[in-house]
């Protein structure tokens, strides 16, 4: 999924915009339509599609029984395969892993653990009180995964952005060949993420173009900061030039005569650049930011395949650091780690909405009605 | 300076960019060509070859980052195994062996039926997805109904939703009913996954489509399910053939969960080349590595050049649009 994510966030990307435009109207809507509303298309209740719409046929008068054929299925599906999971895993990080019991010495089934696995995690807590994993136990990693998960967010991101601008830019001229070079950015995107990963592991090794470019034997898949390096250079490259794309799209909503109004007046290059580009792209900026951002937390087959998928690798990720122990069989841990990366990646995701999204939605509304110029 | 000009600027710009017939035909009109109109200002007062200069710089520079390490993988991949490591940039010691030790299963890998799968995964995702991705789509764009906000927000939140959340539980609910190996355990994450994006460009391009016809077919006694079915569906082909590409790369590019919840019969390409190995430990075959490589890339490598502008448009459809 993570590979495959790019596109959601322009599909997203599209509902934030879309939801925010629609929302007016439609709150009134959630507002009237009360409880049942919210219970039924929340999702992650798990229950058949119909019992849900059932009780939701008997609250609202004068319903739209098409409406069961037409969202149901998804309804069902979302609830299945994402609400279903998101529960079981909820209940199976209070449960104990089974193994053995330290006092006794002998193998336990497990049982209700309470917050053990979470306290595993959180306070590298592994049976002695906090921090008391060692290093090689999964517990021991969980804070340097957040924090490298975090900094390859933050460096991919701003690299990401700044780099996809100037992209969009030179891509937004008129030149020859200019759907032709459209179609070059798109390789990298459309190259799956596990090609990507084995294509730059290669170029990465020890005796691989890298080196004998810079001239230096820098060991890329061992060397702690060369390898997050090497995962960034990686994912920079994949990515930027789709952001490049988001962004050349919002470009080409700005009207030309604004600039050769600049122009006339006087303006400089970079006067149109900060005066008008900017704050005009700011939205479409925005969105992407917010959902490159979502991307990268998640992010999973790039440093996985490049750098290794062990928990102690120095590229080590929220998401790799999942499977790390369900490899070791601790699947209820697992769900704990699992349940804690999907309560970050919630807070960040309401904390930029907030900021980002929502911003994004009012300067687009504002741009519409002509009140941002 | 600006409020002399507002309103029919904004307008102008927008009809430019996504109104009109290519609309209809889900074509590239969003990131449509913009030819750009001479300027105002006399050729005099400007430098006239730095601009051009510093585009075509641009352009070159973009060219080669997109280009030079899928042409490394491609130009390694066809250069005979003992010259891996050569840095010359162009063609040399051309083979096809690469390739047919990609294939090879004698070393464990068995890629061609990873192949199969990815096909078999990949091509059934897109087909359910699709179906019922332009049902909700219609919904959202044509009916209104309460809760639609808060479903919007719930595709939205799916969306965004980290896959690693499911892992776990998938994992153990699929080993119990015994999905493990199968290809369903693949395909209905996977539509999941892919069915937001699928909502939000049918939404975006049905939103586009014009009310018209359909209200006409209606006028003409036709029901609903009828308009949709004679009407719409025929108009929004263009869109539907768009975002079953947008699937299926999607779906073809997917490993996190495939690499949890395939085995050997039903690994997807992306996990097999993870798994890649030689016939010993101690050396990876980056030759036959980046064969195989080349093999997975080049149809959406095809793809995307041929349906260039389609995938531009679905993929920013909506985005930023005001």
């Amino acid at each position: 999924m993570a590979g495959s994510a790019e596109a959601d966030d322009a599909r997203a990307a599209a509902g934030v915009i879309d939801s925010g435009r629609g929302a007016r109207a439609d709150v009134e809507h959630a507002h009237r339509g009360g409880g049942a509303d919210r219970k039924s298309d929340g999702g992650g209740q798990g229950g058949p599609g119909g019992g849900v719409f059932d009780r939701l046929r008997s609250r609202v008068a004068g319903f739209d029984k098409r409406l069961i054929w037409f969202v149901g299925p998804t309804v069902v599906v979302l609830a299945a395969v994402i609400g279903y999971p998101v529960v079981r895993a909820a209940y199976m990080s209070f449960q104990q892993d089974k193994g053995l019991d330290p006092d006794t010495g002998m193998f336990v089934q497990g049982g209700f653990a309470g917050l053990s696995n979470y306290k595993t995690w959180l306070l590298g807590d592994c049976g002695g009180g906090a921090w008391s994993c060692v290093p090689g136990t999964l517990g021991h990693d969980f804070w340097p995964a957040v924090g490298i998960t975090f900094f390859f967010a933050v460096i991919t991101v701003s690299v990401e952005t700044v780099l996809g601008i100037w992209m969009a830019t030179v891509m937004g001229r008129s030149f020859l060949g200019r759907s032709l070079l459209r179609a070059a950015v798109l390789i990298p995107w459309a190259i799956p993420t596990a090609v990507t990963a084995k294509l730059w592991a290669f170029i990465f090794a020890p005796d691989g173009i890298a080196n004998k470019i810079i001239g230096q034997p820098i060991a890329w898949t061992t060397d702690p900061w060369a390898s997050r390096f090497a995962v960034i250079i990686a994912d920079v490259w994949k990515t930027t030039p789709f952001m490049a794309l988001l962004i050349l799209a919002g470009l080409q909503m700005i009207p030309n005569e604004l600039y050769e109004a600049a122009r006339v007046d006087g303006a400089t290059a970079w006067q149109r650049f900060t005066r008008i580009t900017l704050p005009l792209v700011k939205p479409a900026l925005m969105v992407a930011v917010l959902f490159r951002t979502m991307d990268a937390l998640r992010m999973y087959d790039l440093p996985a395949i490049l750098t290794g998928d062990s928990g102690a690798s120095p590229t080590t990720t929220m998401s790799i650091l999942v499977t790390a122990d369900m490899r070791q069989g601790n699947f209820n841990s697992a769900s704990a780690l699992s349940t804690l990366v999907f309560i970050i990646i919630f807070i960040v995701a309401f904390i930029l909405v907030k900021f980002l999204g929502a911003n994004a939605v009012r300067t687009q509304d504002e741009q519409r009605k002509g009140g941002a110029l | 300076m600006a409020g002399r000009h507002r309103a029919p600027d904004e307008d102008a710009g927008m009809d430019a960019e996504s109104q009109g017939p290519g609309g209809a035909s889900g074509g590239g009109v969003r990131v449509a060509e913009r030819p750009q109109e001479p300027s105002p200002v006399p050729a005099t007062h400007r430098r006239p070859w730095w601009p051009a200069v510093r585009t075509y710089l641009g352009v070159a520079v973009i060219l080669v980052w997109g280009l030079a390490p899928f042409y490394w993988m491609v130009i390694v991949a066809f250069r005979e195994r003992s010259h891996t490591y050569d840095t010359t940039p162009w063609p040399t010691n051309l083979t096809l062996q690469n390739f047919s030790d990609a294939l090879d299963t004698s070393s464990g890998n068995n890629f061609l039926s990873a192949i199969v799968n990815s096909l078999i995964i990949g091509g059934v995702t897109t087909v359910i997805a699709l179906l019922i991705g332009i049902f909700t789509a219609y919904a959202l764009a044509r009916m209104e109904f309460r809760g639609k906000f808060l479903l919007t927000g719930v595709i939205l939140g799916a969306a965004m939703f980290p896959p690693v959340a499911l892992v776990t539980p998938l994992f153990q609910l699929f080993g119990d009913i015994g999905w493990i190996g199968q290809y369903q355990a693949l395909i209905i994450p996977n539509i999941s996954f892919v069915l937001p994006l699928t909502i939000y460009t049918l939404t975006s391009f049905l939103s586009d489509l014009p009310w018209e016809l359909e209200e006409a077919a209606r006028v003409d006694g036709a029901t609903r399910l009828q308009a949709f079915r004679m009407v719409l569906l025929p108009l929004a082909a263009p869109a539907l053939f768009t975002t079953a590409i947008l699937a299926f790369i999607f779906t073809w590019n997917e490993y996190m969960l495939a690499s949890q919840l395939s085995n050997e019969s039903t690994r997807p390409v992306t996990v097999a080349i993870a798994l890649f190995h030689g016939p010993n430990s101690f050396t990876i075959p980056y030759a036959a590595i980046m064969a195989a490589g080349t093999l997975v890339t080049i149809p959406l490598v095809i793809m995307v050049l041929i349906f260039q502008r389609r995938i531009v448009s679905g993929l920013t459809a909506g985005g930023v649009k005001s």
